[in-house]
């Protein structure tokens, strides 16, 4: 009862400012992957793992006034930022959440593009398979992006620290 | 001849009450239908527990699998000789249309909050496991089947092909619209689908509306939003969705109690431990939890029998509207009053949000996250619908948010404390409850 509203607002407790939905949506998704227990169900995208209920539920959290997004006027875009709001506070106050802390990783997460999350959460939506399928896949499902070979083997060395850290 | 390329001698055709007729020429398609997998969904109703309230809502997975089949097959005879439609995709699209939903289990939303699941990842093992579907599937070519699950995953290479199944104006869609509203008998959810089969047209990553049948769309999207509102989030059919995720999270919490169970649960042992293999997904349909709720209403444990019996006889928990912000403290003041007077808000007391349902709303395309619908203009260019639409445009990104809070009225009258009853009264009607 509402511990999935709770436990996003647990998460931007701890990241102050999310900027970017697309971020947003990438974040919570390497998180969930790693076993932090966020519930919105991903499925595959145009543009990789895309959460729709966490779309839905950030807007009823936003509507009730417990986290703000603001939208930034961007050159030919608009960029939303998202942050927990005082009355989000204080239901958090009064709202036990059964969530670990996952401060480490976001602040990781945070410094990187979207760009390369979207990369990262794509690796790990296909991590039943072995590493060199997974790159075919990537470059199968993304052609666009264009994803270099440095840029995943950074992206699986982000995939191993995250582990590190959450296991 | 190729088995791909086989036909039956004579065209077979399904009687459907929204499409009139679905034809089947194609030996795969009609061999697909007549799976032990693809049968299944005729036991799995296609809105589970919206039969509740709209008791027409009777029809199955089945039947809307066949409409979705029907309408990509329509689709693709309309792209015959068009730019950018290669059509040896042809057997591939109406395969995926087909198999959508193959992974549908009973109940599908509550199944998979309470027990994790994830309908798509069964539809994938259906597809790619040791099932007859499989065995079809790859006849037609080795990795054909990895082919079909690729494009209802959406990770197939060919946009284009997805997005004839996925988007946000796709046959899925069309059909379950015209059938919901069809069984349910509400007058929404009617739009002129011919027209819009008529004008779509196929470009190198997608499928888009010539812009002269945006008036047709703008209906579509409409239909769409009265469905979600009138139909899929009618306060009444969550609550028996409210009552049915309790019954599942009852009986897993005792089974993991040792609880003793009249008859052992069988087909639900392996949903308890959390290690559902294909052969046991596939076991269970509608018929056999309604087995186990029967039983469950004479069950030792009060709360099991309760909610069982509030569920198979449509004595469903009452509601209030309710704000997370400004109630916060009224909630859990409730939960204590609730404890006090003996009743468990574990399962007594539920805060429902609709988003918690199945939604897909339109919304224009965000970050790039999902691919909005194009109109395609007599120059040639893309134009996003809600540019060129004030209809479409007012109803997209409005305020869809709705908290409820759900309990069992009539238990209130049973509590012997008056007081008790007096401030649960207050906080959820701000009054004393008509009797």
């Amino acid at each position: 009862m509402l511990d999935n509203h709770a436990k996003l607002m647990q998460f931007f407790s701890e990241a102050k400012q999310v900027t970017g939905r697309k971020k947003l949506q990438k974040m919570v998704y390497i998180l969930q992957s790693f076993g932090i227990p966020f519930e919105e169900k991903f499925q595959f995208h145009f543009y990789g793992p895309y959460s729709e209920e966490l779309t839905l539920r950030i807007e009823e959290l936003c509507n009730l006034g417990f986290i703000a997004e603001e939208k930034e006027v961007k050159s030919n875009y608009f960029q939303y930022h998202y942050s927990l709001t005082n009355d989000g506070t204080q239901f958090l106050n009064q709202f036990s959440v059964n969530m670990p802390s996952c401060s480490e990783c976001i602040e990781i997460l945070q410094g990187k593009s979207s760009r390369f999350l979207e990369l990262v959460s794509t690796m790990l939506y296909f991590k039943e398979l072995p590493k060199d399928e997974v790159k075919a896949k990537v470059h199968t499902v993304k052609p666009k992006q264009k994803y270099s070979d440095e840029e995943m083997v950074e992206a699986w060395n982000l995939i191993d620290e995250l582990a590190g850290m959450i296991h | 001849m190729a088995y791909k390329d086989e036909q039956l001698n004579e065209e077979k055709v399904f009687k459907d009450p929204v499409h009139r007729y679905v034809h089947v020429r194609d030996r795969v398609i009609w061999d697909l239908i007549a799976t032990p997998e693809f049968q299944r969904l005729r036991r799995i109703k296609q809105l589970g527990t919206t039969n509740i309230t709209f008791h027409g809502a009777e029809h199955s997975r089945f039947n809307h699998s066949l409409g979705v089949y029907e309408i990509v097959r329509r689709i693709i005879n309309n792209f015959q000789g068009r730019p950018h439609w290669n059509n040896e995709d042809r057997l591939l699209c109406m395969c995926a249309a087909l198999l959508h939903d193959l992974g549908h289990g009973p109940f599908s939303h509550s199944f998979e909050k309470v027990f994790k699941l994830d309908h798509e990842f069964y539809t994938q093992a259906i597809i790619m496991g040791d099932t007859v579907v499989n065995k079809v599937l790859e006849r037609v070519s080795p990795g054909f089947a990895q082919e079909v699950a690729d494009v209802i995953a959406k990770t197939h290479s060919n946009k284009l092909v997805i997005s004839l199944i996925s988007s946000q104006i796709d046959a899925d869609r069309m059909d379950y619209l015209q059938r919901d509203a069809y069984f349910t008998g509400v007058s929404y959810g009617h739009f002129d689908m011919e027209r819009i089969l008529r004008v779509m047209r196929p470009i190198e990553d997608q499928v888009v509306i010539k812009s002269s049948g945006m008036h047709a769309v703008e209906d579509y999207i409409m239909s769409r939003y009265q469905m979600y509102w009138q139909v899929y989030f009618h306060p009444v059919t969550r609550s028996a969705e409210v009552i049915l995720t309790k019954i599942l999270h009852r009986a897993k919490h005792l089974y993991e109690s040792d609880y003793n169970f009249k008859l052992q649960p069988t087909h639900f042992l392996s949903f308890f431990l959390g290690k559902v293999s294909l052969k046991e997904y596939l076991k269970l349909d509608e018929s056999i939890v309604h087995y186990y709720f029967q039983l469950w209403q004479e069950e030792e444990d009060k709360i099991l029998r309760d909610l069982c019996e509030r569920f198979m006889n449509r004595r469903l928990f009452k509601y209030v509207e309710f704000n997370p912000n400004k109630q916060i403290s009224d909630l859990l003041r409730l939960m204590e009053l609730f404890r006090e007077a003996g009743i468990d808000p574990e399962y007594y007391l539920v805060v429902d949000s609709s988003s918690d349902l199945p939604y897909d709303f339109y919304r224009p395309g965000e970050e790039e996250e999902r691919l909005p619908i194009h109109l395609l203009m007599p120059n040639g260019s893309l134009k996003e619908l809600s540019r060129q639409s004030d209809i479409v445009e007012s109803i997209s990104g409005k305020k869809r948010t709705d908290h409820k809070l759900y309990f069992p009225k009539d238990f209130l009258y049973t509590i012997k404390d008056e007081k008790i009853i007096e401030e649960i009264e207050r906080i959820l009607y701000g009054k004393e409850m008509q009797s």
